[in-house]
């Protein structure tokens, strides 16, 4: 089982999120944003950082990196793709996911262990949690603010695309506390929070962030 | 050659933080009576010969898919006459 990890210039979490890969019990297969090539692997995961700077708007400059353009393929053929932080944000550029994230409504970094609800476990990466689970996730992010249109936001309850939300105050301002959110088929998850700096006890708010990689080898291994 | 400028706005419903902490400077520096304040992009295009239709077409293309995000920007294209040597203001 091989989950690719897609570095950009200005990545920041790839190597941690390589490294969650490994803990959950998969092969961690480290990809570059410059090659038109996803070395055979099942499952991607596009990392937090700033890529790019942030320049322009956050992910509009990654989201046109030739690796996409084989990201954005394999997602639409099933393949399951995770985008945290900058991840999300470049999944919301591709337009593989509704809405977009802007700047915090409060105006600051926020860098804090951040409680949330699981509210959809039938995704590929949220298998391993019980619905409803509520966790414990590192949130940091600028600009985590998620908005769509009414109508998408309606839709994306209605279709139960909700993944998770934050509970207690809303840390950036998301709609309806939204942290992260799917396409309509599940398999690829956009999410703010960050589950690969929540996978061991020896760092960060413990592990509840593991499922979600645990969670993408399952659904690998039952495909 | 001319410039064509692409301006890029936050839809009006769109919150605008930055444009917020502007405002909110003002009265501190004793500027009263601006009841709000909106932060956008200006791209300035120097294009190579004239500017066609089709070369507007492209610009329009160019500012829907890479300088805006259509979910939450509005965009506006002009073109503008760059002055030449000794043409008045």
């Amino acid at each position: 089982m091989k989950i690719g990890v897609v570095t950009f210039p200005g990545s920041l979490d790839d190597v941690d999120a390589r490294r969650a890969v490994t803990v959950a019990g998969a092969e961690a297969v480290a990809l570059w944003h410059g090659d038109h090539d996803l070395q055979g692997v099942d499952a991607v995961v596009l990392p937090g950082g700033f890529s790019y700077g942030d320049y322009l708007r956050c992910g509009a400059i990654s989201r046109f990196a030739p690796v996409m353009a084989e990201v954005i393929e394999a997602a639409r053929r099933g393949m399951p793709v995770l985008g945290i932080c900058n991840g999300f944000q470049i999944l919301c550029e591709s337009h593989l996911l509704p809405g977009a994230l802007i700047r915090n409504d409060h105006r600051k970094f926020v860098c804090r262990d951040q409680l949330l609800r699981i509210e959809n476990n039938r995704t590929a990466w949220t298998s391993e949690y019980d619905e409803g689970a509520e966790v414990t996730i590192v949130l940091k992010n600028g600009e985590g603010g998620y908005v769509a249109d009414e109508a998408t936001l309606d839709l994306l309850e209605g279709e139960g695309r909700v993944v998770a939300r934050y509970l207690g105050d809303n840390p950036n301002g998301s709609q309806r506390g939204i942290a992260g959110i799917s396409n309509d088929r599940g398999n690829v998850v956009g999410l703010m929070p960050h589950p690969e700096h929540a996978i061991e006890d020896l760092c960060g708010p413990g592990t509840d962030g593991l499922p979600f990689f645990t969670s993408a080898i399952k659904t690998l291994a039952n495909a | 050659m001319a410039r064509v400028v692409v301006d890029v706005m936050l839809k009006p419903e769109i919150l605008d933080p930055q444009g917020k902490a502007v405002q909110g400077a003002l009265p501190r520096l004793g500027f009263e009576g601006i009841s709000d304040v909106r932060q956008g992009k200006r791209f300035e295009l120097e294009v190579d010969g004239e500017v066609t239709e089709e070369r507007l077409i492209e610009i329009h293309k160019i500012a829907e898919t890479l300088l805006s995000n259509p979910v939450i920007e509005d965009f506006e294209v002009h073109v503008e006459n760059v002055a030449g040597p000794g043409a008045g203001a």
